[in-house]
């Protein structure tokens, strides 16, 4: 009897909740685990605007739904990710990392409710009013994410975005997309609403330019820019309206390491509402 | 409106010298490579004194001194000590603080009355505030021992010179950082002042230097590659700038820039409470404020009642001599601001909106403009979107609340806003939806050192005030 014909998967955008190709039709060719190759979607500015779209169109719902939601929805993201441990590792991820990447999604999915007490509160103003800060998300976040390690890195930049209430566009790494694609197959299928995570595949040079300089995308993580000359640049078109920008990391940067507050804290707006007391 | 007499504040407490030199390394010294100009009472136009402008050369050497004094003396202080210089400093503040008001109202143009009661007082209570916490960073939020950045690069604007001067300082000081502080060109003075009032405290050289002069002085600063934080309050072109200038190198940046907010009245609100909020939000300090109501939001239904109240109110203000204590609208701070004003005022009548204004005189030397009110006003319109930073109130109506949130929200920028009703779940319901860093509710132009200022989008990032307030100088 002859070997299972193995039916092989596309890999494609995750946009909105879908699954689109490219509108560009144009897709490039990566290793899939040890003996095959798979077609990934190359994603053109045009993609990058639709992804702008789907993330502002899903903005407010997100970062109204109660914390406790949020917190709910990425729990229940990081149990899909335990269950799908042998789909990254024949993939090529490390087994280790696929657990650093499921414990890290656990731990910011824990934040939801926590974060807006660590970071705000009543103000003792020296006069009869309450005054009362609240952290709230930026808005729409483009992404560029780590080239290495792939899953874990990928997971460490979208977790701490969107526990606050923020929706992402993530440029993925170019070398390594399967994780990514994959990892759009894990959230799809937590509850989370279509829109909060936009997965771009490709190269990031080509999408990330157009993000940065989108009027409507309020903040650009730069994380996995290695080029300097390139980073610059984004951060200058960023300023056209003034999104908040996280530079690259280091080459070497441990992601293994406690990431602490510093990644959700840096897409937080702190709101500030004052009160008079009186009879 | 019935006559008051003249209340001036006597201007003796204050003695001024005819020049001044920059305040580098703990003395005040000629600019090597700089220029020198007058500084001006905006109410007389009068010339006050001299000011060196600080070229190249100048703010390398003070930026040398910061980092000196940051190796050698502020970044290795306990700080306990740290703190006890912050106090010294507040208390020279409040035990010289009508010197310091007069001289502010003098050379920035607002009235007394509110360089006394509101800039003096929360500029001292922004020292202590911060004083008290140079020795409890362990404890601020930040995980244990939060280090400073090292030298910060500060602009300040002119509408609040000495309060935003504190906003900068004593935060950048309680963390450990040493400060090279560029005044704005138009009132430098009371920075100077503060400057004396550094030495008076002891204050270790080169922990605070004060250089003056204009954009020029600003950009040598900010591009200067020794800073490790740039921290501005202006205007959002500015703003833009400075955030390419330090695009690609590790420099920190906070910005606190323009706005253009709503204060909306729903029709449960109590008339009187909201006029006066009105009137305090966008007259206040001549309308020279980055978070003043600018856009005022009337509910249909009670759109006539509000403005016939609104104009009533705005007949009784005094417009005048900023040095009188019954005066409530001073001086507009330059001849160019006043250019300004004029001109976006002219383009609200060329664009369709009426114009009105309380009759009276304004004095005839010195910048002046009437407080002004446009009604017919639409979202489209220069006045409605762009920042006047004047005595000058641009009037739009709304029907539902979804409505008021919509309009409120449709402007790149997002520093404050208000809203006046008697109805609890809607101020809070507003209140999550208004897009903006400060919201007051049924009061408005509220600041307190333990309250958290800052922008969304356009008017910026970063908190200045309260324990947010020290992340901007901490690497965190």
């Amino acid at each position: 009897m002859s070997e299972r014909v193995a039916v092989r998967k596309t890999y494609k955008l995750y946009i909105g909740g879908e699954v689109p190709r490219s509108e560009s039709g144009r897709s490039y060719l990566v290793q899939s685990g040890e003996n095959s190759t798979a077609n990934v979607a190359l994603a053109s500015r045009k993609d990058a605007r639709d992804a702008v779209v789907a993330a502002r169109a899903a903005g407010s719902g997100w970062a109204g739904a109660t914390a406790y939601n949020r917190g709910q929805i990425l729990y229940r993201a990081a149990e899909m990710l335990e269950g799908r441990r042998e789909q990254f590792v024949a993939l090529g991820i490390p087994g280790d990392e696929v657990d650093a990447a499921t414990d890290r999604w656990v731990w910011y999915a824990g934040w939801s409710d926590k974060l807006p007490q660590v970071r705000g509160g009543v103000n003792p103003v020296a006069g009869p009013y309450l005054n009362l800060s609240t952290p709230e998300p930026t808005g729409v976040v483009a992404v560029v994410a780590p080239a290495a390690p792939a899953l874990l890195g990928l997971v460490s930049v979208i977790a701490p975005a969107i526990v606050s209430g923020n929706t992402v566009v993530v440029a993925a790494s170019p070398t390594d997309p399967l994780a990514a694609v994959t990892l759009a197959e894990v959230l799809a299928t937590a509850d989370l609403p279509a829109g909060v995570v936009n997965i771009l595949t490709g190269r990031p040079q080509e999408t990330v330019p157009s993000l940065a300089g989108h009027r409507d995308v309020n903040a650009l993580d730069l994380t996995g820019v290695a080029d300097a000359e390139l980073a610059t640049s984004l951060e200058v078109k960023a300023a056209e309206n003034l999104k908040r920008v996280l530079r690259p990391v280091p080459a070497n940067h441990d992601w293994y390491a406690d990431p602490g507050l510093a990644r959700m804290t840096a897409l937080l707006e702190t709101k500030t509402v004052w009160h008079p007391k009186g009879g | 409106m019935f006559e008051y007499a003249p209340a001036p504040e006597s201007r003796s407490v204050v003695r001024l010298q005819p020049a001044y030199g920059l305040f580098v390394n703990g003395e005040f010294v000629d600019p090597t490579d700089g220029d020198s100009f007058t500084s001006i009472n905006p109410a007389s136009e009068e010339v006050l004194a001299e000011v060196a402008a600080g070229g190249v050369g100048d703010v390398d050497r003070a930026v040398r001194a910061a980092r000196t004094a940051y190796d050698r003396v502020w970044g290795p202080m306990p700080g306990r000590d740290r703190a006890k210089y912050l106090f010294r400093i507040a208390r020279l503040i409040q035990e010289r603080s009508r010197e310091l008001a007069v001289l502010e109202s003098l050379d920035n143009g607002k009235p007394i009355r509110e360089s006394r009661d509101v800039d003096l007082p929360l500029v001292a209570a922004h020292f202590f505030y911060y004083a008290g916490w140079a020795d409890k960073l362990d404890h601020a939020g930040f995980g244990p021992g939060p280090r400073p950045l090292g030298v910060a690069a500060q602009i300040i604007p002119w509408n609040f010179p000495l309060l935003m001067l504190a906003w900068k300082i004593a935060p950048a000081l309680a963390t450990g950082n040493t400060v090279v502080l560029k005044p704005a060109e138009t009132t430098s003075l009371t920075a100077l002042l503060f400057a004396e009032i550094c030495q008076q405290a002891d204050l270790p050289a080169g922990v605070v230097n004060i250089v003056t002069g204009a954009g020029e002085t600003g950009r040598a600063l900010v591009e200067h590659h020794d800073v490790d934080k740039v921290a501005f309050t202006g205007s959002t072109e500015v703003g833009k700038a400075i955030a390419r200038a330090v695009a690609g190198t590790d420099t920190r940046l906070t910005l606190e820039l323009g706005g253009k907010a709503a204060n909306i009245v729903f029709d449960d609100a109590p008339v009187d409470q909201a006029v006066e909020g009105i009137v305090n939000g966008i007259f206040f300090n001549q309308g020279h404020v980055c978070c003043a109501g600018s856009r005022l939001l009337l509910q249909e239904s009670v759109a006539d009642q509000v403005l016939a109240s609104l104009k009533r109110r705005m007949a009784q203000l005094r417009v005048g001599d900023p040095l009188d204590k019954n005066t409530d609208i001073g001086a507009i701070n330059s001849a160019a601001q006043l250019a300004r004003i004029s001109e976006l005022a002219a383009a609200g009548t060329a664009e369709g909106a009426q114009r009105w204004s309380p009759p009276g005189e304004l004095p005839e030397r010195g910048f002046w403009f009437a407080p002004t009110i446009f009604t017919g006003v639409a979202q489209a319109h220069r006045i409605a979107r762009e920042e006047i930073f004047g005595p000058v109130l641009s009037v739009l109506t709304f029907r539902t609340p979804a409505e008021a949130v919509e309009k409120a929200n449709n402007t790149p920028y997002g520093l404050s806003a208000g809203v006046w009703t008697e109805k609890g779940s809607r101020m809070l319901w507003l209140a999550d939806r208004l897009r903006a860093g400060v919201v007051w509710a049924n009061t408005f132009n509220k600041f307190d050192p333990t309250s958290p200022f800052g922008g969304y989008q356009e008017s910026g990032y970063g908190r200045e005030g309260g324990r947010h307030g020290l992340e901007a100088y901490l690497n965190v």
